[in-house]
């Protein structure tokens, strides 16, 4: 099966000032789309592969690759402009769950942009529903691997390709900017169906 | 080789520290090599001042406040808690450290490889110093996520070997011969995801006369 680059759901200006063009631009036409490729390549290798070895050689190629292309395709249905009502956390059970599991929104924002900013290198922080208790919980994963361990509600991309051009080395000024345009409705989406 | 060379390069590529009476020894930022714009067009003076004055800044803060809470504690788990900052800072402070005076400006004459034993090791085990680059620049180009890649000796055949190390951990296998940021804070300004650019770029400033010092050391 081949796997394609999802278009954006918004226009590639759409998330400023917050993100900028320049950054969506790049950010998926060109580091998304080398995890798309790289991911058919690594599958196309992976068929033909003689033997276990060889299978075992590939894994890290299509974690990295996979992982990139399953992070980022959340990452943009994830974000929304910031005149967008979907940019709201509204009443809805999610709202409920934030609540009940960090007391407000902006104690969890707090809890998530310090965990996300302390991760030490490259990688991704998440809000995600515990597939046992059910319970929101802030995790963070490094590089590009996927989370496995709970359902995804909202993902934050740390990668410096994410953030440089607009923020350079000050991470807490991104991770506070982009709370303007998360997209709440598709995180409650996320959160009812888990 | 002298026995006194040694312990001069090992003084020279040592992480600056300053002791204050009474106190434990505190890192401190060192000063680069040259001015911020020296090494343009290849490393922008923008990256060089955030890379320099942000970001290896920020590993030596780290540093001292991990070092500080460690000695404050005797509880071995909280030591173990502390390990990672420790690693990530420390590792941060000594790459960095070994980085900057691993560069220079590309009209000096150490920008060049002379004669000498460490020319003659590349050759000898890469064939040429464009192999050397080439291999180079594909192993680190091909790392996934932040890390550096490494020219370094292998402590047990004293022969060159490209290697890499993830985020910010040190070289601990070999001895560094030359060291290169592929964190994208490193060149992502000035060359944005086209990370072969960069590393076809950086060849330009790579202070060969250091690494022929950290070679002569290391053998």
């Amino acid at each position: 099966m081949a796997y394609t680059l999802p278009p954006l759901p918004y226009a590639y200006n759409a998330l400023e000032p917050y993100i900028s063009e320049e950054i969506m631009t790049l950010h998926h036409d060109k580091h998304h789309r080398a995890y798309v490729n790289g991911l058919n390549a690594a599958e196309a290798s992976l068929a033909g592969a003689q033997d276990i070895k060889d299978k075992i050689r590939l894994q890290a190629a299509l974690k990295f690759n996979g992982g990139g292309h399953i992070n980022h395709s959340l990452f943009w249905k994830n974000l929304t402009p910031a005149n967008s009502p979907a940019s709201k956390l509204g009443p809805c059970p999610l709202k409920e769950a934030i609540e009940r599991d960090f007391g407000s929104l902006d104690a969890l924002i707090s809890e998530m942009n310090s965990t996300t900013a302390a991760i030490r290198g490259s990688g991704w922080g998440w809000l995600g529903c515990n597939t046992h208790t059910k319970k929101l919980e802030v995790v963070t994963t490094p590089n590009q691997d996927p989370l496995l361990t709970h359902v995804v509600i909202i993902g934050i991309d740390i990668w410096e390709h994410a953030y440089y051009i607009d923020y350079k080395n000050v991470r807490p000024d991104y991770l506070k900017a982009i709370w303007n345009i998360i997209n709440f409705e598709e995180a409650n989406n996320r959160y009812v169906a888990a | 080789m002298l026995p006194i060379v040694r312990p001069i390069v090992r003084a020279l590529t040592r992480p600056a520290t300053r002791a204050f009476a009474g106190m434990r020894l505190e890192h401190t930022l060192p000063p680069l090599p040259y001015a911020y714009d020296a090494l343009e067009p290849y490393i922008s003076k923008e990256i060089m001042t955030l890379h320099h004055d942000g970001h290896h800044q920020a590993y030596v803060t780290g540093l001292n406040a991990a070092e500080s809470s460690y000695a404050a504690t005797d509880d071995i788990r909280e030591r173990i808690r502390l390990q990672s900052a420790l690693k990530f800072n420390g590792g941060g402070h000594i790459n960095h450290s070994l980085f900057w005076p691993g560069l220079c400006p590309a009209s000096s004459s150490s920008a060049k490889l002379a004669p000498g034993p460490l020319k003659e090791a590349i050759e000898r085990e890469f064939g040429s110093l464009e192999a050397l680059q080439k291999e180079m620049n594909a192993k680190t180009a091909a790392l996934q996520g932040s890390g550096w890649g490494w020219l370094g000796v292998n402590t047990s055949t004293k022969k060159l070997e490209i290697v890499t190390t993830a985020n910010q951990d040190p070289l601990l296998t070999h001895v560094p011969i030359i060291g290169i940021d592929i964190w994208e804070h490193a060149f992502y300004l000035d060359y944005k995801n086209v990370k072969a650019k960069y590393l076809a770029a950086i060849w330009n400033v790579i202070n060969f006369e250091e690494a022929a010092k950290r070679h002569e050391a290391a053998i």
